[in-house]
């Protein structure tokens, strides 16, 4: 089914007629600040300099370039550990300073929407308690998981809300001996990568124009307090978020459109854990089928830990009757520092994932054989323990 | 036929009693504001594709105060929600997904059978996240716990050691944790869960687990001068 984007742009047209409507939400970080001003809580500011993106409703929200605090994602570091370390070489790259830090907890959000076993009061304390971090560490909160990034938004809603829930919190920070601040704003990864994708652009050194990609938004991105999502009118007629798709353009590969963008990939936070035959057909038959059926893309790219895990590990198993399925996944994190000249394997670290990707590598011009050969010598000498670990410096070597 | 036959052996106190409950929730008026019956949330739901399940008819139910059919949702529908919150495309503004998670939690802090069945095989994820604070581990990727995602989880699972300390980043050479987190930090942690009484709701539906993570928590707390509440 073609998608019908014609629509979408006398949409755009009528709205430019009509000129900038009033947002149909608050903006919650006003009330931030007015809390500050009643001494309920201190408010983290966003570093300078910062970059101005537009979100939802036309509203400019700050994203910090530099001396950023990475709020680590469980499931990435976990199993996807090249989406965590693609980030920070990025950062890296770019010669920006940044926090790796210890004293971060999960935000734990994938467990209270798996089992409800937690509360609001817990679920604001941990994430207060990860801003205070922060805060103390003198760097800017980026969130990595978009589930945390989502949920941590959900929460300050509900702090900003609640003077009851403020209470209960403050006790909790006071007791850990942690300041009660909020960040200005909440900032995840992807809003970063896309703040800076011209930076990436410049130093892309391989030929994407022959690469095409489907992109799947992530729902806690762009669903949960939605006013606060990046948009762009030239991303999709403003329909859908431009972060991802926008980095894909910009690092001159092509975004190639699907009916079923909006559908979640079937991670279900109970099921891919204990109930996955549910995620499975779902991110088979209303995903990576329909990509295959209406794009035929040579990657997937995403911009959360559970969308990249689902919809990379649940080809496997669908292969027994689905021809169709195949297609790599990874984060536009990986596939920008793979433009920019990272290593497959010491940076991007693609033999966690599970579909084939070798073919996309060929396809970039990558030599994965020769790349892999390398990693390889790297494990020898780890093995040997001629290392303790590979380096920064050993993996740009 | 008779509609909502389904546990008419449970007293409508009781179901009032769980639906006052969720409607005591502050987040409850938020998340409802009656229903169009429209169904966009329907077309919009992963889970309404594959299981008997309708965020129209949560937030139906919970418009109308309909107990026997919430007493229903709360029983056999909720645990099938993919918490995606697809259906806050809702015109209304309702958040049916939103609506699940507290009925999540009512269910769990009352020990509802249905709630202990859904969280079968589910412990050891709990276990982790309370007590090392991360939610999953690389040493997880096992092949009998996903056998299903083909034999390159025996290839991670037979080096893991070895790939994790091929990692750069240097918090990430852990195979327990996702990443590295202090002995402070965790101590921390385990006094949010006291001071909030998350452990309390863990006893509620599983009494071995709570035993447990009460006595790793309570070592640490008390070698860190903390003294829960
Ligand atoms: S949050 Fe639950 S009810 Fe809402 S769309 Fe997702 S699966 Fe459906
Ligand atoms: S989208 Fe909203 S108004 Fe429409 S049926 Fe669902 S809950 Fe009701």
């Amino acid at each position: 089914m073609p998608i019908p984007l014609n629509v979408l742009d006398t949409r755009r047209d009528s709205r430019e007629e009509r000129g900038p409507a009033v947002p149909p939400t608050e903006d919650v970080r006003e009330q931030v600040f007015e809390l500050e001003a009643k001494g309920e809580w201190l408010v983290q500011r966003v570093p300078d300099p910062w970059i101005g993106v537009t979100t939802k409703y036309g509203r400019i929200k700050k994203i910090p370039v530099a001396k950023t605090w990475h709020h680590k994602s469980c499931g990435q570091c976990g199993h996807i550990p090249g989406y965590s370390t693609a980030i920070f070489w990025l950062i890296r790259k770019l010669g920006l300073d940044y926090n790796d830090p210890k004293d971060q907890t999960s935000c734990t959000a994938w467990n209270y929407y798996a089992s409800a076993t937690s509360n609001q009061g817990a679920q604001a304390a941990v994430a207060m308690r990860n801003f205070g971090a922060a805060y103390e560490s003198g760097y800017f909160p980026m969130i990595h998981c978009g589930t945390s990034y989502g949920h941590y938004k959900e929460v300050r809603e509900e702090l900003v809300h609640s003077a009851q829930l403020r209470d209960e919190v403050r006790r909790i920070c006071d007791k850990l001996g942690k300041p009660f601040v909020m960040p200005e704003e909440i900032v995840h990864y992807s809003e970063w990568i896309y703040a800076m994708r011209d930076e990436f652009a410049k130093r892309r050194v391989l030929d994407l124009s022959s690469i095409d990609v489907t992109v799947h938004p992530a729902c806690h991105y762009h669903k949960l307090v939605v006013e606060d999502a990046i948009y762009d009118p030239d991303v999709y007629g403003g329909q859908r978020t431009a972060v991802v798709s926008a980095v894909v353009t910009a690092l001159g590969a092509n975004v190639k459109d699907y009916s079923t963008w909006f559908d979640c990939c079937g991670f279900g936070f109970r099921h891919i854990l204990v109930q996955r035959d549910f995620t499975r057909s779902f991110a088979t038959l209303r995903k990576i089928d329909v990509m295959r059926e209406e794009a035929n893309p040579d990657v997937v790219l995403t911009h959360d830990t559970g969308c990249v895990t689902t919809l990379d590990q649940s080809q496997f198993a669908a292969r027994a009757h689905k021809p169709n399925v195949g297609i790599p996944v990874m984060s536009e994190a990986q596939f920008a520092a793979l433009a920019m000249g990272a290593h497959p394997y010491r940076v991007c670290q693609l033999h966690w994932h599970s579909t084939e990707y070798r073919p996309l590598l060929e396809k970039m011009g990558i030599d994965w054989r020769e790349r892999w050969r390398e990693f390889e010598d790297d494990l020898e000498r780890l093995k040997k323990d001629d290392k303790a670990f590979l380096t920064w410096e050993d993996a740009d070597a | 036929m008779v509609l909502q036959a389904r546990y008419a052996d449970v007293p409508i106190e009781e179901k009032q009693r769980l639906f006052d409950e969720v409607k005591a929730d502050a987040r409850f008026e938020s998340y409802l504001y009656g229903c169009y019956e429209c169904g966009i949330c329907v077309a919009a739901c992963p889970s309404a594709r594959f299981y008997d399940f309708s965020p129209r008819k949560i937030a139906q139910a919970a418009s109308r105060e309909d107990l026997p059919m919430f007493y229903e949702q709360l029983n056999d529908d909720i645990w099938n929600c993919s918490q995606c919150f697809s259906c806050t495309r809702c015109p209304r503004g309702n958040n049916p997904g939103g609506l699940i998670t507290i009925m999540r939690e009512v269910s769990i802090n009352n020990g509802l059978t249905s709630a202990k069945t859904a969280l079968e095989g589910y412990g050891r994820v709990v276990y982790k996240i309370m007590s090392t604070g991360t939610q999953v581990s690389p040493d997880m990727l096992q092949p009998n716990a996903f056998p299903d995602w083909g034999p390159h989880v025996q290839e991670i699972s037979d080096n893991l050691a070895l790939w994790r300390r091929a990692l750069p980043p240097d918090t990430m050479h852990t195979t327990s944790t996702a990443w590295y987190v202090d002995d402070r930090t965790l101590t921390e942690l385990y006094l949010i869960w006291h001071m909030t009484g998350v452990l309390d709701m863990i006893k509620q539906v599983d009494t071995g687990l709570h035993m447990i993570l009460n006595d790793v928590m309570e070592e640490l707390l008390e070698e860190a001068g903390f003294t829960p509440e």
